[in-house]
């Protein structure tokens, strides 16, 4: 698929999305994934990471121990993150960050990178990821990232997508009632509820390992858990 | 936003982050706030080592912390280890600009989240920005 401007094509499909469903979404996500928490678990205390994408902040708390700057491109999801008084959070956008490179131990970015709306962008933003952790040398193995993308293969999950299928997509979020009085605009209304839909880009067997190497990663660990595929990577350099 | 993070923050802006006028941003009325915190001195003593101690100096400096010593200490005792947490961890602050001394772009803080989003991800064209900036000059 392409888009002619994707910048534009995130804000409305994404950006704008998760600003008017930021409430509910962040009262469905708070159980932190096992793989995830188990790489936070493991880091040494006193390490120094980044959250990118890190939404209402659910795994700022996995691990008291270490320090993690989350940020998301969403002021909403931060304003709930934030008044959770754990680690430290900001607004940032994944493809400019502003954090200097080689200075972090480790990042996580947990389904976010399957929202960016070309390769490139794709790429561009792990690449940014990877900026940010510390160089390997001939002493250490340098920063460690794990990201997690949605997967095309998953035809025993309730969207039923598997080999073959289109791999751009928009996902409906349908809103709880709960929640629908807040913000309304940009959505589909219905007298009942509202349905908003987010871009989702479902990522192939391999397609995660090959962006990584891509964007000059190297892969240390990956896998399929739930739906999605996950890597664990640090810079080649 | 903690003073641990401004020791990991720079420029947002891809041409300012090679230049070493990028780190620190540095403050601009900024509004702090102490809390209270539990000490945990292993944490305190492992972040050590990965201080960028200068740029710490710097921000310390600026927001009136005066207490630390000019070079960084090699062990942790519990003077040195108490002021970096009460500057590192307890220290918040809540409103105020961080700026780019290459660029000069400034990043506000409001309510204690500081905002890194640049003119191009909330679709203003650079274009219309450089006009809103002459007609500024004309009218000022």
């Amino acid at each position: 698929m392409e888009i002619v401007n994707p910048e534009e094509y995130e804000a409305s499909h994404v950006h704008r999305v998760y600003e008017n469903i930021a409430p509910h979404f962040s009262a469905t996500r708070f159980k932190p994934w096992p793989i995830v928490e188990r790489f936070l678990c493991d880091l040494p205390i006193g390490a120094v990471g980044l959250d990118v994408g890190c939404g209402n902040g659910k795994y700022l708390m996995v691990n008291p121990n270490v320090f993690i700057v989350g940020s998301d491109r969403s002021p909403s999801l931060i304003g709930i993150a934030h008044g959770r008084e754990i680690q430290d959070s900001i607004v940032a956008d994944a493809l400019d960050l502003p954090h200097p490179d080689s200075r972090f131990d480790f990042a996580i970015s947990i389904a976010v990178i399957h929202h960016f709306s070309s390769l490139e962008r794709r790429r561009h933003a792990l690449k940014s990821i990877l900026a940010t952790l510390k160089a390997p040398n001939n002493n250490t193995n340098g920063g460690r990232a794990l990201i997690y993308v949605w997967a095309l293969e998953q035809k025993n999950s309730r969207r039923g997508w598997d080999e073959g299928d289109r791999q751009d997509v928009f996902v409906p979020w349908v809103m709880s009632k709960q929640f629908s009085s807040a913000k309304a605009e940009g959505s589909h209304q219905n007298p009942q509820k509202l349905t908003y839909l987010r871009y989702y880009h479902l990522y192939r067997k391999g397609e995660l390992e090959t962006d990584i190497a891509r964007a000059g990663g190297k892969l240390l660990e990956s896998g399929y858990e739930k739906d999605n595929w996950w890597a664990i990577c640090s810079p080649a350099r | 936003m903690k003073i641990l993070t401004t020791n990991y923050l720079t420029c947002a802006l891809r041409t300012c982050k090679s230049h070493p006028n990028s780190f620190p941003l540095h403050f601009r009325d900024a509004e702090l706030q102490q809390d209270s915190s539990p000490f945990n001195a292993s944490f305190i003593a492992n972040i050590l080592p990965r201080l960028d101690w200068s740029a710490l100096l710097t921000t310390a400096t600026e927001l009136g912390f005066t207490n630390l010593p000019l070079e960084k200490p090699t062990v942790v005792d519990e003077r040195v280890g108490m002021a970096l947490h009460r500057i590192l961890i307890e220290t918040q602050v809540v409103e105020g600009k961080l700026v780019c001394r290459n660029c000069g772009h400034e990043y506000a803080i409001h309510q204690g989240i500081a905002n890194f989003l640049l003119p191009g991800h909330l679709g203003i064209s650079p274009l219309l920005l450089v006009w809103g900036g002459a007609l500024a000059e004309i009218y000022v």
